[in-house]
C-alpha cells in the first residue's frame, strides 16, 4: 500500500486503526457511508484494497462499495495533496468574479480541477458552495475560510501552505 | 452549583435515570419542589450572569464565531480581548461569549458589548486595547468602529438602530448571536425546551400535531408543504417504529441559513425534533448534515451529549414515558441528497438516488418505516409555535404563507447577510431597505432566488410579496432562501448556464430526462455564450425546459429548467443579443467580447503592457496604447490595473 508523506504515523499504525474501524462497524446497519469517510480520514484516500476489505467487512458486493464511493464527490480513489485548495463555485462567488480566481490559482499551480501537484503539496478542487456567501469570492484552504479574495490574493493566500 | 442545570441543593432529585417532570420549568424559574430563598438567588443570580440586567457593572462581550466572521479572524480577537482584560485586571467584570452567526457577514468581524447593545464592525486585533480602554473603563463608545447607515453616513450606536437589522423580525434567529451554542444552559435561560415540555407533559401527540396544523408553517425546505398535514400522516400511519428526520443537507449555492441555525442555535433544531417524535411516534432520529459544514456537526454532537447529559434526550424524558434519541449522518457530497427518498437511502448507506413516490415516505421511509422528514428551519420554528401558540404563529405572515422567512442576501448588494422577514415582505424592502442595494451605485436587474430551482425576477416584479404562492406565480420558488442579488455586469445567459453546469453534474443518472435533458440544454446555453447560438436554440430551450419539468423522476430535474425559463421570460433581448448581434450585454461572456483602449483617455504609462500575461498590448511610451485581439485571452488585467480608466470592454 502507498505511503503518505504526513509523517505522523507509519503503514503499521494506520492499518491497525483500520482493523479498529472495522470492527467498530460491524453489524451496523447502513453504516458503509460512514466506514468509507473515516477510512477515507486514515489513508488519506480510498485504496482499491481498502475497500475490498471494507466490503468484506460488511458483508456488502464490491460492486456496491465502489458505486457509492464513486457516486459521492467526498470520496477519492487516489492519493491528494498535503493541502487540499476547495475553490467556492456558489451563485454568490460566481456574480463576483470567482471563475478568475479559480483561473489564476489554477495557472499558477499549474494543475487543472482536480488534479494534485507534482510534488503532492497541493490538490485543487472545486465545491458547489460553502455558505460563507458574505464573503464572496471564497475558498477552503484545508479547514480554513478564506473570503473577499482577488486572483491575486488567493494565489498569495495559496503560498502560506507548506 | 456552577451552571443552571445543576442541582441547587441535595432536595433537587433530577437525574437521568430519575428525571423530574418541573427540571426545564425549574431551572428558569425554580426551585419549584421546596421553598428556599437561598436556592431561588442562586438561579437568579445564574441567569443575571447570562441576561445582564440594566443598571450592572458588568459587560458580556459577544464576538461572532459564525464561518463568515470566523474567516475574518474573529477567534484571534478573543485571544486578544482575554490579554487585554488580563492586563486591566477586568476578567471578573467582564465576561466573553463567542456565539453563532450575527447574520451580518459582510461588516464581520463583529463584536457586540452587552447590556449596552453597542455594536462594533470589522474589528481587527489592534482596536481591541482601545476598545477595553475607551469602553470598558472610560465608558466611552469607540466611535470609528460603529456601523455607518449608508444612506445618511450616520453612527449606528446599537445594533437596533442598524437599518439590516431594524425592519427584520427574528423569530428563528433570536439566538444566533446572542448565545452560546455550545452550552445549553444558555438556551433554557432564554426559555429554550419550554415547548418541548409543554408538548410532552401537558398535551397529547395529536393535539401537538393540531397545534402545528392551526400555526400554518409550512414547510422551509423549498416546496412548502404544510407541515401540520405531514406530521399527521406519519400519526396515523401504521408501525411501531417511526423515524422523524432532520434534512441538513444544505446544498443549494447561495444558501447558508440552515447552517447558521445550526451554528448559531443547534438546541433550537433538536428540540423541534424532539417535539415532533412525540407528535409522531417516533422514538429516533437523524440528522442528515453536509460534510462541508464541520463546525455544524460539531455543535451539533456537543448539543446531543449536553442534552443527553441532562436527560432532555433520551429514556424516559422528563420523567413522561416517552423515549427519543438522536443519530447524526454526515453527507458525503451530493446535491441529489437534499430530494428526501435520496436523503433517505444515503443513510441506509446506498447511493444517494431518488425513487418514484408514493410511497411517500410518511409511509415507507427510511429502512421501510413511517417517517417524518423536514428541513432545518422548519424544525426550528416549531419551539416557538408549541411556546406562543399556533393562532399566535399564524398572526405572522400572509394569509396562505405563515410566519417568517430567513433569506441569506448575497451577490451585487451592499449589505449581505442573513435576513430574517415576515412572509410578505416585498423584494424592494429585503433588497432596497435591509440590504441597502446595489454595491458601487451600480443598476440592478435581477434577483435570483431559490437557488438552482428557483428563478430570477426583474426589476418590475420588485414590489412582489415574499410568500410561497406569488413566488410561483412568477416562475421562480422558494426554494430554501438564497437571495442573490444581480446588477446589470451579470449577464443572465451566463447565469442560467452556470446553473445547469452545476445541475448537469449533480444529476443522479437515474432518470433519462434529466440525465440527459441536463446534457443537452448546457450544450445549447455553452454555444449561445460563445457566440454560435442559432436562432432556434430559444425555441428547443423552451421545449426542452417544458419536457424535463414535466418528466423527471425527482424535484432537482423537475425544477433544474426554471434557470432558463425565466431568464427566457424576462430578458430574452439578453439571449437574442448572444445569437442574433453576437454580443454580450452585461460584457460577461468572453467569446463575445473585445478589449480596447480609449486613445483619448491612454496616457501611455505603459502598465498595462507590462501586465498583460499574453504580450497583447503595444504602444510607444506617452502614446495611445492598443491591443492585439488576436492575441489577447480576455483575462481583464489590463482593465484592473488602469489607473485612466482608458480601457474598456466591447
Amino acid at each position: 500500500m502507498a505511503s503518505c508523506n504526513c509523517g505522523h504515523q507509519n503503514d503499521d499504525e494506520k492499518q491497525k486503526e483500520f482493523g479498529d474501524l472495522l470492527a467498530k462497524y460491524k453489524g451496523v446497519k447502513g453504516a458503509l457511508i460512514p466506514v468509507l469517510q473515516e477510512a477515507q480520514e486514515i489513508f488519506g484516500y480510498l485504496p482499491a484494497e481498502t475497500m475490498k476489505q471494507i466490503s468484506q467487512s460488511q458483508g456488502i458486493p464490491f460492486s456496491k462499495t465502489f458505486g457509492v464511493a464513486t457516486f459521492y464527490s467526498q470520496f477519492h480513489l487516489k492519493p491528494r495533496g498535503r493541502n487540499i485548495i476547495r475553490m467556492c463555485q456558489g451563485t454568490a462567488c460566481h456574480v463576483r468574479g470567482a471563475a478568475k480566481v479559480f483561473d489564476a490559482v489554477s495557472t499558477n499551480l499549474g494543475v487543472a480541477k482536480n488534479e494534485t501537484t507534482e510534488d503532492r503539496r497541493y490538490t485543487l478542487e472545486t465545491v458547489a458552495c460553502l455558505g460563507a456567501c458574505g464573503l464572496a469570492p471564497v475558498m477552503m484552504v484545508n479547514s480554513d475560510t478564506h473570503g473577499r479574495l482577488s486572483p491575486d490574493s488567493a494565489v498569495k493566500m495559496v503560498k502560506n501552505y507548506e | 452549583m456552577q451552571t443552571l442545570l445543576d442541582k441547587c441543593c441535595d432536595k433537587c432529585t433530577h437525574e437521568p435515570k430519575n428525571p423530574c417532570r418541573d427540571f426545564i420549568k425549574c431551572r428558569k424559574e425554580g426551585p419549584i419542589c421546596h421553598d428556599d430563598e437561598s436556592c431561588r438567588q442562586k438561579r437568579k443570580d445564574i441567569i443575571n450572569g447570562i441576561h445582564l440586567p440594566e443598571g450592572t457593572d458588568k459587560k458580556n462581550i459577544l464576538i461572532c464565531a459564525g464561518t463568515g466572521c470566523t474567516s475574518s479572524g474573529s477567534r484571534k480577537l478573543v485571544d486578544v480581548l482575554k490579554e487585554e482584560l488580563q492586563k486591566h485586571n477586568l476578567q471578573d467584570k467582564v465576561k466573553i461569549t463567542m456565539t453563532g452567526c450575527h447574520g451580518f457577514c459582510e461588516q464581520g468581524p463583529l463584536m457586540i458589548v452587552e447590556p449596552d447593545k453597542t455594536f462594533y464592525v470589522r474589528v481587527q486585533d489592534s482596536d481591541v486595547p482601545e476598545i477595553v480602554e475607551q469602553n470598558l473603563i472610560a465608558g466611552q463608545v469607540v466611535e470609528r468602529l460603529l456601523y455607518k447607515d449608508l444612506a445618511t453616513g450616520e453612527s449606528c450606536k446599537t445594533y437596533e438602530t442598524v437599518p439590516f437589522y431594524a425592519r427584520q423580525q427574528r423569530l428563528v434567529l433570536h439566538n444566533c448571536g446572542h448565545i452560546n451554542p455550545e452550552e445549553v444552559a444558555e438556551y433554557i435561560a432564554n426559555d429554550g425546551y419550554t415547548g418541548f415540555a409543554r408538548a410532552l407533559l401537558n398535551m397529547t401527540p395529536e393535539e401537538v400535531v393540531d397545534e402545528v396544523k392551526k400555526s400554518g408553517l409550512r414547510g422551509r425546505g423549498g416546496a412548502g408543504f404544510p407541515t401540520g398535514m405531514k406530521w399527521g400522516f406519519v400519526r396515523q400511519a401504521e408501525g411501531d417504529k417511526k423515524y422523524a428526520v432532520c434534512n441538513a443537507d444544505e446544498g443549494d449555492p447561495g444558501a447558508f441559513m440552515d447552517r447558521s441555525v445550526l451554528e448559531g442555535d443547534p438546541h433550537a433544531v433538536l428540540e423541534g425534533m424532539m417535539i415532533c417524535g412525540y407528535a409522531v411516534g417516533a422514538d429516533e432520529g437523524y440528522i442528515y448534515v453536509r460534510a462541508e459544514y464541520p463546525l455544524a456537526i460539531e455543535r451539533l454532537k456537543i448539543a446531543i451529549a449536553q442534552a443527553e447529559q441532562y436527560g432532555i434526550l433520551g429514556d424516559n424524558i422528563l420523567g413522561s414515558g416517552f423515549n427519543f434519541h438522536l443519530k447524526i449522518k454526515a453527507g458525503a457530497g451530493a446535491f441529489v441528497c437534499g430530494e428526501e427518498t435520496a436523503l433517505l437511502t444515503s443513510i441506509e448507506g446506498n447511493r444517494g438516488m431518488p425513487r418514484v413516490r408514493p410511497p411517500f415516505p410518511a409511509q415507507s421511509g427510511l429502512w421501510g418505516k413511517p417517517t417524518n422528514l423536514n428541513n432545518v428551519e422548519t424544525y426550528a420554528n416549531v419551539p416557538h409555535i408549541l411556546r406562543q401558540g399556533g393562532d399566535w404563529y399564524a398572526t405572522l405572515g400572509t394569509e396562505k404563507s405563515k410566519g417568517t422567512k430567513i433569506f441569506a442576501l448575497t451577490g451585487k448588494v451592499n449589505n449581505t447577510g442573513l435576513v430574517e422577514v415576515p412572509m410578505g415582505m416585498s423584494l424592494r424592502d429585503i433588497i432596497f431597505t435591509i440590504g441597502g442595494g446595489i454595491q458601487d451605485g451600480k443598476k440592478y436587474k435581477a434577483v435570483q432566488i431559490g437557488g438552482p430551482s428557483g428563478g430570477c425576477i426583474p426589476e418590475e416584479n420588485l414590489d412582489l410579496p415574499v410568500d410561497y404562492d406569488s413566488l410561483t406565480a412568477a416562475g421562480a420558488m422558494m426554494g430554501s432562501g438564497g437571495l442573490v442579488v444581480m446588477d446589470e455586469t451579470t449577464c443572465m445567459v451566463d447565469v442560467a448556464r452556470f446553473f445547469l453546469t452545476f445541475t448537469q453534474s449533480e444529476s443522479c443518472g437515474k432518470c433519462t430526462p434529466c440525465r440527459e435533458g441536463t446534457k443537452r440544454m448546457l450544450e445549447i446555453l455553452t454555444r449561445i455564450c460563445d457566440g454560435e447560438g442559432r436562432m432556434e436554440d430559444i425555441d428547443t430551450l423552451e421545449r426542452l425546459g417544458r419536457v424535463v419539468k414535466n418528466t423527471a423522476l425527482c424535484g432537482l430535474g423537475q425544477t433544474c429548467p426554471n434557470p432558463i425559463l425565466s431568464t427566457l421570460r424576462y430578458f430574452k433581448n439578453e439571449y437574442l443579443a448572444h445569437i442574433q448581434d453576437k454580443r454580450c450585454p452585461a460584457g460577461v461572456c468572453p467569446n463575445l467580447l473585445t478589449y480596447v483602449i480609449d486613445p483619448e483617455k491612454c496616457k501611455g504609462c505603459g502598465k498595462c503592457a507590462k501586465g498583460c500575461p499574453a504580450g497583447a498590448i503595444t504602444g510607444e511610451k506617452k502614446q495611445p496604447h492598443t491591443i492585439d485581439t488576436t492575441k489577447c485571452i480576455k483575462c481583464g488585467a489590463c482593465i484592473l490595473g488602469c489607473k485612466f480608466e482608458a480601457i474598456y470592454k466591447a
